[in-house]
């Protein structure tokens, strides 16, 4: 027995060793909103997560050494695209996290295929990342726009509301709205309206009143950021919810539900694949985040648990394939093939299309006096299994996957 | 119940009265902006950051003193309003001989610092704020539901800005004003205090956009970028009722809210670029605005 044990030190010591000669060098960049209205659902937040993934993993792997850069994309997909080619280029970064906006979000995939690196989606919705415009090189972590109306579609139609009209659709970009609402409508086989309506746009009322007189009893919101809070906002001015319809949000973040407050916000529906209350281990990772976020009054959104995530598994790929230079396309497929696991989203998998699955949750905002303390915005009223919460893979039109 | 190019008169005539309420935003800013260039030859691009600070004042001013809407409607545009007052001391006084681009650049660098200190301190997402309890609710007008606050905001912006009109265009106040503006020199040779006015008229002009962010929070999310999101509009109104035209900036104001608000009705898409496309058509057949005289 102790000749055994003997052996196994010898072992794991002569493992040590190998490993510590296997020094692995890779350099990863946030490319995130930093100062516009996706500042606080990704950006510098986006940072803090990225900090902490590096800090766990270079803890138990001192052999990975690991350098963090960051920039600015300004919801310019010039500005984006000019970034991810300097990185690939000059700086010699090997993955590009985050990139809220899906139109920034699409031109970097791009970029990221052209020049053989990494790209892992955690900010975008597009479901066209890993679906038409899919390549070897992009990873889609967190959430997408299929996931979204599936998941709150579904859970509107099981509540009752067999007619929706979807009320100011048109989004960050043309492909969020229509495949949304297309997928809503086809999800809940119910007959939708839809209204088309402008970016950016500062007061909702004259839509909300269309869509309060075509006595629809579910109005979809296929929007996001300032503009749902706006929508929202002057719904329950117009006492929408107050007149038997109800609100679906498409895209809700808990920062969303904490401008609005919970008084105006209370019963909304909503899909979210993290949540920071839901769990002891989030709540303690949420601790942590708020001090290296240096903000203890903001709560981490899903797109700073995927960044996390998405980091963690990008250098146990990393890692997996060892020393020397690794090409985006060579690390993209081993973080393929090794499936994920993490404490913030669970067990789950990187399809061949690059979709990270990971089950999704339904919430419903709590009213103000269910609330017990700051930033207590949900209560759960579904989980949506990791199979079924996102689009089935021969679906997506995805060229790599064949068939 | 008829209809008017296939839209029901009922959901016309609510488009109309929303229209008239995103109107009294426009002219309630737009005000500001033709107090202050008329008056100052200032363009304050920092009007937009002004109308923002409102918002956030009467944000803070609920959450530190626990004040609610309406003395946040008096209080926060004094605060804004003693803002403007030392910005007009401390950096644009030097700036009126100058060309109007020196007070622009000036004016949008300001905005683009206050906007930076809010987001820095702040976040990008947004404040909660509530409408005032005495004016929750709606009368239901028959062909839509109208919330009480939207009435109040009309009611209000009304008032101010024929007000406003008034006292420059038909008071003894007013009249120095514009001599003053037309001849510092010989109106200062009365025995008024010109620098001490045109002050006062910058402050009363930023106050005014406090005044729009106030009534504005209930409603319109509190963040940041609220202002930069609408000052372009605002810009556009201002050039189309003619520079440093009052009654060409109340009067377009609420009319251009209802060109808009029409057209969400028929092609909503082009509800963002209508007041543009205006703007263009305005300015090529009459180049000083609508109501504006030619210098």
């Amino acid at each position: 027995m102790r000749k055994t044990l003997g052996l196994a030190a010898l072992a794991a010591i002569l493992a040590c060793g190998t490993a510590n000669a296997q020094q692995i060098n890779v350099k990863i960049g946030v490319l995130s909103d930093m100062s516009s209205l996706y500042a606080d659902i990704g950006g510098p937040g986006s940072v803090a997560a990225a900090k902490m993934a590096i800090a766990d993993y270079t803890k138990d792997h001192p052999n990975v050494k690991v350098e963090l850069v960051s920039g600015d994309h300004q919801n310019k997909p010039d500005v984006g695209t000019n970034i991810a080619n300097q990185w690939f280029d000059v700086d010699k970064v090997d993955m590009i996290i985050d990139v809220p906006n899906s139109g920034v979000a699409l031109a970097v995939s791009q970029v990221a295929a052209n020049k053989n690196g990494i790209f892992i989606v955690s900010g975008a919705a597009a479901s066209t990342l890993t679906g038409e415009k899919c390549n070897a090189n992009t990873v889609h972590w967190t959430y997408d726009t299929w996931m979204l109306a599936n998941g709150t579609g579904k859970a509107m139609v099981k509540t009752g509301g067999d007619t929706c009209s979807s009320s100011p659709p048109t989004t960050r970009s043309v492909t969020r709205s229509r495949p949304t609402l297309r997928r809503w409508s086809r999800r809940t086989a119910a007959r939708c309206s839809a209204r088309s309506v402008p970016l950016n746009t500062n007061d909702f009322s004259s839509f909300l009143l269309q869509a309060q007189s075509s006595k629809a009893k579910v109005i979809g919101l296929a929007n996001a950021g300032g503009d749902t809070i706006n929508s929202i906002k002057q719904a329950a001015e117009f006492g929408i919810v107050k007149g038997g319809q109800s609100l679906a949000g498409l895209l809700v973040f808990s920062s969303d539900v904490n401008a609005l407050g919970l008084q105006t916000a209370q019963g909304l529906a909503l899909t979210e694949t993290w949540y920071w209350d839901a769990n002891d281990t989030n709540r303690a990772w949420t601790k942590r985040w708020q001090t290296e976020r240096a903000a203890a009054n903001k709560y981490p959104t899903m797109i700073h648990a995927g960044v996390y995530a998405g980091i963690l598994h990008y250098l146990k790929a990393r890692e997996a394939i060892g020393a020397g230079a690794a090409d985006g396309k060579t690390v993209v497929a081993k973080m393929k093939s090794i499936p994920t696991d993490d404490t913030l989203f669970g067990k789950g998998a990187v399809r061949a299309d690059g979709r990270v699955t990971h089950p999704a949750y339904l919430f419903e905002v709590k009213k103000p006096e269910e609330s017990k303390y700051p930033g207590d915005f949900y209560k759960l009223r579904a989980t949506i299994p990791a199979d079924e919460a996102f689009r089935p893979l021969n679906e997506g039109k995805c060229p790599l996957v064949s068939g | 119940m008829f209809e008017i190019f296939g839209i029901p008169s009922n959901a016309l005539f609510g488009q109309l009265l929303i229209g008239l309420i995103n109107g009294s935003f426009y002219a309630l800013l737009s005000l500001g902006l033709a107090v202050i260039f008329g008056m100052l030859n200032i363009i304050n691009f920092s009007h937009g950051a002004q109308y923002m600070l409102g918002a956030f004042v009467a944000y803070l001013i609920l959450q530190y003193s626990g004040l609610g809407y309406w003395p946040a409607l008096v209080i926060a545009p004094i605060v804004v309003g003693i803002s403007g007052v030392i910005v007009e001391r401390l950096f644009l006084q030097w700036l009126y001989k100058l060309d109007h681009l020196y007070g622009l650049l000036l004016t949008f660098g300001l905005a683009l610092i206050i906007e930076g200190i809010a987001r820095n301190f702040f976040g990008s997402a947004g404040l909660p704020y509530t409408v005032p309890e005495s004016l929750r609710g709606g009368q239901n007008l028959g062909f839509m539901f109208l919330p009480n606050y939207r009435a109040w905001v009309i009611v209000a912006s009304l008032t101010i800005c024929f007000g406003t009109w008034f006292v420059i265009e038909r008071t003894r106040l007013g009249a120095y004003l514009r001599a003053a503006t037309e001849n510092p020199t010989l109106v200062r040779a009365f025995g008024i205090n010109v620098p001490r006015m045109i002050t006062l008229t910058y402050g009363f002009g930023v106050a005014l956009a406090a005044v729009a962010g106030v009534m504005a929070a209930p409603i319109y999310n509190v963040s940041p970028q609220m202002g930069s999101e609408l000052i372009i509009v605002v810009f556009a109104v201002v050039v189309i009722g003619g520079m440093g035209s009052i009654l060409g900036a109340i009067v377009t104001g609420f009319g251009l809210g209802v060109i808009e608000g029409l057209t969400k009705v028929f092609f909503p898409e082009a509800s963002n670029t209508v007041i543009f496309v205006i703007m263009a058509i305005v300015l090529l057949v009459r180049p000083a605005g609508l109501f504006g005289r030619r210098a």
